[in-house]
């Protein structure tokens, strides 16, 4: 079971995503479900909001106790919730990708855009069209992080241990590729090679 | 090459607003006590509904320099009001950068015949409606988010519930129609027929949907979130309040956990006073906002 962190943002697109893969699924609002799922999506909305509901809902502490096991994936709010620092100090970040990222760094809603990706995964590449919306940048990572695609050199998609974070959004364009890899491909390849 | 502005990448901000919160705000302090209790953006504009009400006069987009005060002290996406048809107001929002541009009823109507070619800016629109043609004709005119219109500085719910309530069930109708009765229908309710074939499909609107127009408490926010919003905009229920700050952090909650009525206990619990607000029968019918828009 996989479970969407339903407190704000566009967690109904990643339902629609893991309903379209066949993976069971369910909305986390409180501490004691994180004890039901074995994978958590931190969608995209706006991290402010997200760090107050996290902090008043007793979250913080429980989602980095989950990050130790269980895989995290994180789009664009999400990627931010997820890193070790941000440029703003109203976001209260979990430090679970060792990155530092600044918010809505392409400007505000008119420079949000959609552009192609090249994406490797899986010892695949594949070609995405992707939503960026007040995207933010990573702008410093650590020597763990992986890149999984980049934009104009830089990196947009990125995976350390078993977590992935995204700049932008797969739920938006129904592209399941990302939260099949992390819930389900990237357990199955390391099964295969033990 | 990056491609701005199309209908997708208005609709996906629309969809990072939802289970939010969006609040009236009419000057900086205001715009950070709401960032601070958890809005998810805010609406700029030079009074709230329920001052215009009281004031009159003609209401307009509001002063560019107040918008930008207000740019540089959230961090969280600034909207704003233009009126109904004033597609230079829009303009000059868009140059500006707000992230969200209102084509609102609570400003004096520009054209009491058109409404603004939204499909011509690279900045969404969010637009009132009171019913499913409404809104339809409004995201065949390009909105890119679609809210109910209540009754803008009532205090009173109960225009909002009605809107809502109308809009889901012309969407039921929709739903078990053949499809040779949906000509008819998109007929009757003035909405342009591929819209209406696509409601009929998905079993929603192809927009995210909003309720605005009088909520004034937590309750009213879980009551619409239960009947279909998706997020809901609180105008003059936060600042026209009495204590406005725990007010906001309230109400933001909760939508997050607008199920949960255990949890709304203790949310509603010990805030001041709501704003008065005003029965339906205390607003003369020349004087009612929802009747602007075409």
């Amino acid at each position: 079971m996989i479970g969407v962190l339903a407190l704000q943002g566009d967690y109904s697109k990643h339902l629609e995503i893991l309903e379209k893969l066949k993976i069971s699924s369910c909305e986390i609002r409180y501490p004691h479900q994180l004890n039901e799922i074995n994978g958590l999506i931190i969608p995209g909305g706006e991290s402010t909001t997200m760090t107050d509901l996290i902090e008043r809902n007793d979250l913080h502490n429980n989602i980095i106790t989950f990050s130790n096991k269980n895989p995290i994936l994180g789009t664009c709010a999400g990627l931010i919730m997820m890193s070790r620092s941000v440029n703003d100090t109203r976001v209260k970040s979990l430090n679970i990708l060792d990155i530092e990222v600044d918010r809505n760094a392409y400007g505000r809603q008119v420079n949000s855009f959609r552009d192609e990706l090249s994406v490797s995964i899986s010892g695949k590449v594949e070609n995405i069209s992707a939503t960026f919306i007040r995207a933010p940048k990573i702008n410093r990572m650590g020597r763990d992080i992986e890149i999984i695609s980049s934009y104009n050199n830089e990196p947009v998609a990125i995976k350390q241990g078993i977590h992935v974070g995204l700049a932008f959004h797969p739920e938006l364009d129904g592209i399941t590729l990302f939260h099949e890899y992390t819930f389900v491909k990237q357990f199955n390849e390391k099964s295969h090679a033990a | 090459m990056a491609k701005k502005g199309s209908f997708e990448v208005k609709v996906g901000l629309a969809e990072m607003l939802k289970g939010g919160v969006i609040m009236d705000v009419m000057n900086a302090d205001q715009a950070k006590i709401s960032e601070d209790a958890g809005a998810v953006a805010v609406m700029a504009l030079e009074r709230i509904p329920s001052e215009i009400r009281k004031h009159g006069g003609i209401s307009r987009a509001s002063d560019p320099q107040m918008i930008k005060d207000i740019q540089s002290s959230v961090s969280i996406p600034v909207m704003a009001k233009v009126r109904i048809g004033h597609f230079a107001e829009a303009q000059i929002l868009e140059a500006l950068e707000v992230d969200f541009v209102d084509e609102s009823e609570v400003l004096t109507p520009a054209d009491e015949h058109n409404h603004i070619w939204k499909h011509d800016f690279k900045v969404p629109f969010v637009c009132g409606c009171r019913n499913l043609g409404e809104a339809l004709r409004r995201v065949g005119e390009g909105a890119a988010m679609i809210r109910t219109k209540g009754e803008a500085g009532s205090g009173n719910i109960v225009e909002a519930v009605r809107h809502m309530r109308q809009v889901q069930s012309d969407i039921k109708k929709l739903t078990v129609m053949n499809q040779d009765e949906l000509m008819a229908v998109a007929k009757d309710m003035g909405a342009p027929f591929t819209l209406v074939e696509q409601v009929a499909k998905l079993g929603k609107l192809p927009v995210p949907n909003f309720a605005a127009g009088g909520i004034a408490t937590p309750a009213d926010a879980s009551l619409m979130m239960q009947l279909g919003a998706e997020t809901v905009f609180v105008g003059s229920g936060i600042f026209a309040s009495e204590d406005p700050a725990p007010r906001a952090k309230a109400i933001v909650d909760s939508v997050a956990y607008y199920k949960d009525a255990a949890k709304l206990v203790e949310i509603s619990t010990g805030l001041k006073s709501a704003m008065k607000g005003l029965d339906m029968s205390e607003i003369p019918e020349g004087e009612r906002l929802q009747e602007r828009g075409w």
